[in-house]
């Protein structure tokens, strides 16, 4: 049973209507944010599923959503206005209501965004209530991720001894890893790695990572 | 130490001869590992943010995102004042209604325990220091009491409408009001627990039924009733009224009607007020456009 805080209670402080509607929609395009390398994307096409679809207007879902993808905090008052925002930030970005099949959680959104330097990324997330999210798709790839801890990401080679490179040098630093998991499409071809840990990664640390052979790309993401 | 009932939180505040609030911050002291003083400081946060919601929907009104609420808490001020009445009750559902507004046009609000049930508490809580003389420092404590007993909802219940219906969300932040007001008045910790006791009786079986799935109807009014309901229960229990069933078995009891709820009355927007003729109107007013990829 979770053990919860009174802040868990009484909190979070918000811009309404809705935890999961609103709130939990910032934290999603925040974590998009984060993975997109903590800036704001140059386009963003935001396909919106179950009851985002249906009634994303009247809770601000689309502008909660582009607040995250901003960078805004859950409670600021320019999440009202993010579209205007968005506009200065050369963001440009459209929705669309689809229906992303019986599987996905009432509460599904999939970013298809461009970075600044022209590379897509594509990532599938659900607002599970109270404001808690999770990540369930990057770019093809089933993952699972809730983006309340320090997180870490590795697309690598798919071979062995990867797992205990990284986790060695988190070791070396006294970072606990608080939950891990490997995903891939294919057997030695590439995969991802997410790994939670406990203790914020700096930088420093995730440039040695960056630097072991078979790692390909990193992403660290503050919790949001 | 942890806590699953109210009847242990309360016993442990007898013993110790103290209020619950204070039993509540040492148990959250014990969880965060951070100092009293650090979490008394981040409680008074959300009271001033609060605070602000109340002020912000009554001086600054607001058309909700959905367009069906807004400005229904400063009709009921200007009423008031044109007709000198100071009546707390009718203060308090304005004060209520305005948070709930604040909320649904997209202001700042804390969710207490829910964004949805966000206009009980401030609203309590001012009624208290306005008929009580309640100190800040006062209200702040209240505030664990009512987040403790919150706590134990959320472990024995639940206070999300899609799980429980309403009764999890205004239900349960009307007890968690009751029982901080009950405290603010003067009252024993067994007060606490009778006037949340009160509280909850009366809406056990209340479905979440909102029009078009948005956070505005009935969802504002409904913070009127607990918000009414928790005032007068924690003036009975302070009375000395009692509750027949205990708190925590009203609570397992609210489990239990939650859980056998059907789906269409738990924040689906598709059972009771929502499917009423004029609820599907203003849903198809509302709802965007969808097709299929």
């Amino acid at each position: 049973m979770k053990d919860f805080s009174v802040f868990d209670i009484i909190g979070p402080i918000m811009v309404g209507p809705s935890s999961s509607h609103t709130a939990g929609a910032v934290r999603l395009g925040k974590i998009a944010r984060a993975i997109a390398g903590n800036q704001t994307p140059s386009s963003a096409e935001i396909y919106l599923h179950g009851s985002f679809a249906e009634t994303y207007k009247g809770h601000g879902t689309d502008l909660a959503l582009i607040s995250g993808l901003l960078g805004f905090e859950t409670d600021s008052p320019d999440i009202k206005k993010a579209f205007e925002f968005a506009e200065k930030e050369d963001l440009k970005f459209n929705f669309f209501p689809v229906d992303l099949g019986p599987a996905q959680h009432p509460n599904t959104v999939k970013f298809s965004l461009i970075k600044k330097d022209g590379t897509k990324l594509e990532i599938i997330g659900k607002s599970v209530g109270g404001g808690n999210i999770a990540i369930t798709e990057l770019d093809g790839y089933e993952i699972s991720l809730k983006g309340d801890l320090p997180t870490l990401f590795t697309k690598h080679k798919d071979i062995p001894g990867i797992i205990h490179q990284v986790s060695g040098i988190l070791c070396d630093h006294k970072i606990n890893i608080a939950f891990m998991k490997v995903f891939r499409k294919e057997k030695r071809l590439e995969a991802i790695m997410v790994l939670e840990t406990d203790d914020t990664i700096s930088k420093d640390i995730i440039k040695q990572i960056q630097n072991i052979p078979s790692i390909l790309s990193t992403h660290y993401l503050d919790p949001v | 130490m942890n806590y699953n009932y109210f009847s242990e939180i309360v016993e442990k505040a007898n013993q110790r001869k103290c209020k619950i609030s204070s039993i509540v911050k040492e148990w959250e002291e014990e969880k965060q590992e951070k100092d009293i003083a650090e979490i008394v400081k981040l409680m008074s946060e959300q009271w001033q943010v609060m605070k602000r919601a109340v002020d912000s929907g009554l001086n600054n009104p607001q058309i909700s995102m959905g367009g069906l609420i807004g400005g229904e808490g400063k009709k009921i001020i200007s009423y008031m004042e044109k007709n000198n009445n100071n009546d707390i009750y009718l203060k308090s559902a304005a004060r209520a209604l305005a948070v709930a507004e604040v909320s649904a046009s997209m202001g700042k609000i804390v969710a207490a325990p829910t964004a949805g049930s966000a206009g009980i508490i401030p609203a309590v809580m001012l009624a208290c220091i306005e008929k009580y003389g309640s100190s800040e420092e006062e209200i702040i404590d209240a505030l664990f009491t009512a987040s403790g007993l919150g706590i134990v909802i959320a472990k024995g219940a639940s206070i999300s409408g899609a799980e429980g219906g309403c009764q999890a969300e205004c239900g349960s932040a009307g007890a968690m009001a009751a029982a901080a007001a009950a405290e603010l008045m003067g009252g024993s910790p067994q007060a606490s627990s009778n006037a949340a006791a009160m509280v909850l009786k009366n809406v056990l079986g209340l479905v979440c039924d909102p029009v078009a799935g948005l956070v505005e109807v009935p969802c504002a009014k409904r913070n009127v009733m607990g918000t009414t309901l928790a005032i007068v229960s924690a003036e009975m229990a302070v009375a000395g009224v009692t509750s027949v069933i205990p708190l925590d078995e009203v609570i397992a009891a609210m489990d239990s009607i939650g859980k056998s709820l059907p789906a269409i009355l738990r924040e689906t927007g598709k059972g009771g007020l929502a499917v009423t003729p004029t609820g599907l109107e203003i849903e198809k007013r509302v709802k965007g456009e969808k097709k299929n990829v």
